[in-house]
């Protein structure tokens, strides 16, 4: 994991800033209005399955961004978001298999419980730097399919067997789209409008302050920054991240059981994350691609040695962009932009 | 249960579609998807990779099985394509896999799908879509359901008929027995307990000491210990090869000699008793439904000499003493019987009917005497097993065939 070492997470991080000065924000503008022109016309040629691949895309998406924001923004690393993660979709499919919640309503319930989950975990998590908060962290997500197996719980929780949970139905003013089609509309507007709130969130006052932290907690201590708060809330906000994403999967999965949520689901949300580019917004959505997409390409090529291939891929994409699928893009606009000061020069130096 | 849903009628309805127009159009004779009269495709997902990979010679075994019959001609001069993707038995993945075979692959329909919670993941989607899940690899109760899933067939004898099982050899053996269980915190294990405690009926309260453990435990020590302490004469073993050997080894150190009731999870020679020590095994009980590969008294069966040619031509780098390559190709072999009575006739309807109209059929690695039957009410294809006592060396099978309680 030298990727997330603090001098490239500083890096990282620094480049949005000059990124902004390149690109104008009306250009930038342009280009994530395209993406949600295309996002929102997919359904009309793809099919049900794919459309429910995408979802799933855009659900780890969120979750990336979950941890992102702890770990890419204020520097706190964790292993344990496979927990949140099942905490969101348990919240979901128990609130509708043994409530009857509407389940656009159990997102907002997602949202919640792991906000309070994660921030009371944040608290002793303070004590915790580095590696220890880590190995704490893991702890969490090893205990989790555990804690959904525990006898006593097991009337909510449906034990070892899991929950079946009804897969919404679009409302009758769209009957023309089908199942597949109505959810990935509703995850994907849930999905924009928590991306546009992160984005906000680290363009503000508090975003600054939860950076600061990360590049220097003394110093951003001296400025008056309250750093246990800032710290501890933003471990809330990214479990509410990854717990609504959860609530979404339960919802598209349509199924949950312990064997979901497995440390495995916790590394594979921070392949993602370094893969997409610690500390990017919309890096976050490519890491979900690769998340979903690279074990079935790994598959394909061979079933006996997936995961050697998977592991292959891993490394030159590593190689390749080494600051995450944001800094290869950072680093493109960049080269483009000297060239067109200077086109004398070439593409290259 | 609230299947029939408004959305079900309107999912499926565009599904069934846009599946049936190509074939409608192209040909009279009565083919579901997926099927030409060169080529049936078939579905199956399995975990090659992940927690469970140990299990990955089942489903290895059966994309093997199906390339033998393939190379013998096929099925009434189909060729099979077998697509086989992995799910790293999670059972998001196992949707995701389903979803592709069923829509994208448009496969006839899907074989064996291996683990519980996997199965459970696409049990309602499948039977949504009505496509044929079969033979699911997993041994749990539910799968017998025709009424509520009548696309969904299981296979091999339940864990709670097993469980029940034990408990009637117990009964039998040691009927003032003070009975320890140990299981895995899961499905099969809790399913195990139960049946245990349901064959003993009124005198469950033989069970002094209910034991769990996690797969991630380093040790089941201290459980074996507190059973002899408690004063335990009979001991039900539900642990997986890797726990069942630690109790074994750990109940000979400590000089626990009980009734032992070994399940048949963890019955193999080579993955259980070899570690554990021969000696220590020595008098275990255990129940069997396959030939165990390791014993050498098959070595002039005709179905144990089939099934060790295909090993050798196919998979020769397979671990012969790996039950999971008898299960495979059982199944396998047990599919293959449902397209032969399929005929040309292979809509998904019919597979579902053939599949619960197997009358005596046997495949070449069931024990002796084992038979596979099923009917429109009855869903569960095996379900006698035989009890076996470990001489030090091998199992030797003794008494009739039992027939589980259940299903």
């Amino acid at each position: 994991m030298t990727t997330l070492r603090d001098e490239d997470i500083a890096v990282s991080a620094a480049v949005p800033t000059q990124r902004a000065a390149r690109l104008r924000p009306t250009l930038r503008h342009a280009i994530v209005a395209v993406f949600v022109a295309i996002a929102f016309a997919i359904p009309f040629v793809a099919s049900s399955f794919v459309m429910f691949q995408l979802s799933e895309v855009l659900i780890y998406g969120l979750a990336i961004l979950g941890l992102n924001l702890l770990t890419g923004f204020n520097g706190q690393f964790s292993l344990g978001h496979s927990a949140f993660y099942g905490l969101g979709a348990y919240t979901a499919a128990i609130l509708m298999h043994n409530y009857e919640v509407n389940y656009l309503w159990t997102l907002p319930a997602a949202g919640v419980v792991c906000f309070g989950v994660g921030f009371l975990f944040g608290l002793p998590a303070l004590r915790l730097q580095n590696l220890y908060l880590a190995l704490a962290t893991f702890a969490l997500a090893t205990a989790m399919p555990q804690i959904l197996k525990f006898h006593a719980l097991e009337n909510w929780t449906g034990g070892v067997q899991g929950l079946v949970v009804d897969q919404p139905d679009p409302p009758d003013f769209l009957s023309m789209i089908d199942g597949d089609q109505w959810l990935y509309y509703v995850t994907l507007v849930v999905v924009l409008l928590m991306f546009a709130a992160a984005a906000t969130l680290v363009r503000s006052r508090t975003g600054r302050a939860i950076m600061a932290i990360r590049d220097n907690p003394i110093a951003a201590a001296a400025m008056g920054i309250n750093t246990s708060l800032y710290k501890t809330l933003t471990f809330g906000v990214s479990a509410l991240y990854t717990g609504v994403a959860g609530a979404l999967s339960a919802l598209a999965v349509a199924f949950v059981a312990p064997d979901s949520f497995t440390i495995f689901l916790s590394i594979s949300l921070l392949v993602g994350l370094v893969i997409g580019g610690v500390g990017s917004i919309p890096g976050c959505l490519f890491g979900g691609l690769f998340v979903l997409y690279v074990p079935n390409i790994a598959n394909s090529l061979s079933n006996g040695l997936a995961g050697a291939i998977y592991g292959v891929i891993l490394l030159i994409v590593i190689f390749v962009m080494p600051a995450g699928a944001a800094g290869f893009v950072r680093a493109v606009i960049a080269r483009l932009s000297r060239w067109r000061q200077n086109p004398t020069e070439g593409g290259y130096r | 249960m609230k299947q029939l849903t408004r959305r079900t009628i309107l999912a499926a309805a565009p599904a069934a579609l846009t599946l049936s127009v190509p074939f409608v159009s192209a040909r009279a004779k009565d083919y579901g998807p997926g099927v030409t009269d060169k080529e049936i495709k078939l579905g199956n997902t399995g975990p090659y990779s992940g927690p469970a990979s140990g299990y990955s010679p089942v489903p290895k075994s059966q994309v093997a099985y199906w390339k033998m019959i393939n190379d013998q001609g096929g099925i009434n001069g189909r060729m099979i394509n077998f697509i086989s993707y992995d799910d790293a038995y999670t059972p998001p993945k196992t949707v995701e896999m389903a979803r592709k075979l069923v829509e994208d692959d448009k496969v006839f329909f899907i074989a064996s799908p291996l683990g519980t919670p996997c199965n459970s993941a696409i049990w309602h989607y499948m039977n949504e879509k009505k496509v044929p899940q079969l033979f699911v690899a997993t041994g749990a109760t539910k799968w017998d359901d025709p009424k509520g899933h009548p696309w969904t067939i299981g296979w091999q004898p339940n864990y709670q008929s097993e469980g029940r099982i034990y408990a009637a050899y117990i009964l039998k053996e040691k009927p003032g027995g003070k009975i320890g269980v140990l299981y895995q915190n899961d499905d099969f294990g809790k399913d195990y307990l139960k049946g245990v405690k349901d064959g003993l009926g009124d005198k469950a309260s033989m069970v002094i000491v209910e034991a769990s453990y996690e797969t991630t435990d380093p040790t089941v020590d201290s459980q074996v210990v507190d059973m002899k302490a408690k004063g335990c004469d009979v001991f039900v073993n539900c642990g997986i090869p890797k726990f069942a050997a630690q109790a074994i080894r750990k109940a000979a150190e400590i000089q626990w000699t009980p009734l032992h009731v070994l399940s048949s999870i963890g019955n193999s020679v080579g993955a259980t008793l070899k570690p554990a020590g021969l000696d220590n095994a020595k008098d275990l009980v255990s129940d069997f439904y396959l030939k165990d590969a390791s014993d050498p008294k098959w070595k002039d069966d005709a179905g144990f000499k089939e099934w060790s040619a295909f090993m050798d031509k196919y998979i020769p780098d397979g671990d012969k003493l790996d039950q999971g390559f008898v299960a495979g190709a059982s199944l396998a072999a047990m599919a293959a019987q449902v397209l032969k009575q399929c005929g040309d006739e292979l809509t998904r309807e019919n597979v579902m009917k053939q599949a619960a109209n197997l009358h005596d059929i046997t495949v070449p690695m069931l024990l002796p005497g084992i038979k596979a039957d099923t009917s429109a009410t009855d869903f569960a294809p095996l379900k006698q097993v035989q009890m076996a006592k470990f001489d030090g060396q091998r199992w030797n099978l003794f008494g009739d065939l039992i027939r589980g309680a259940i299903g």
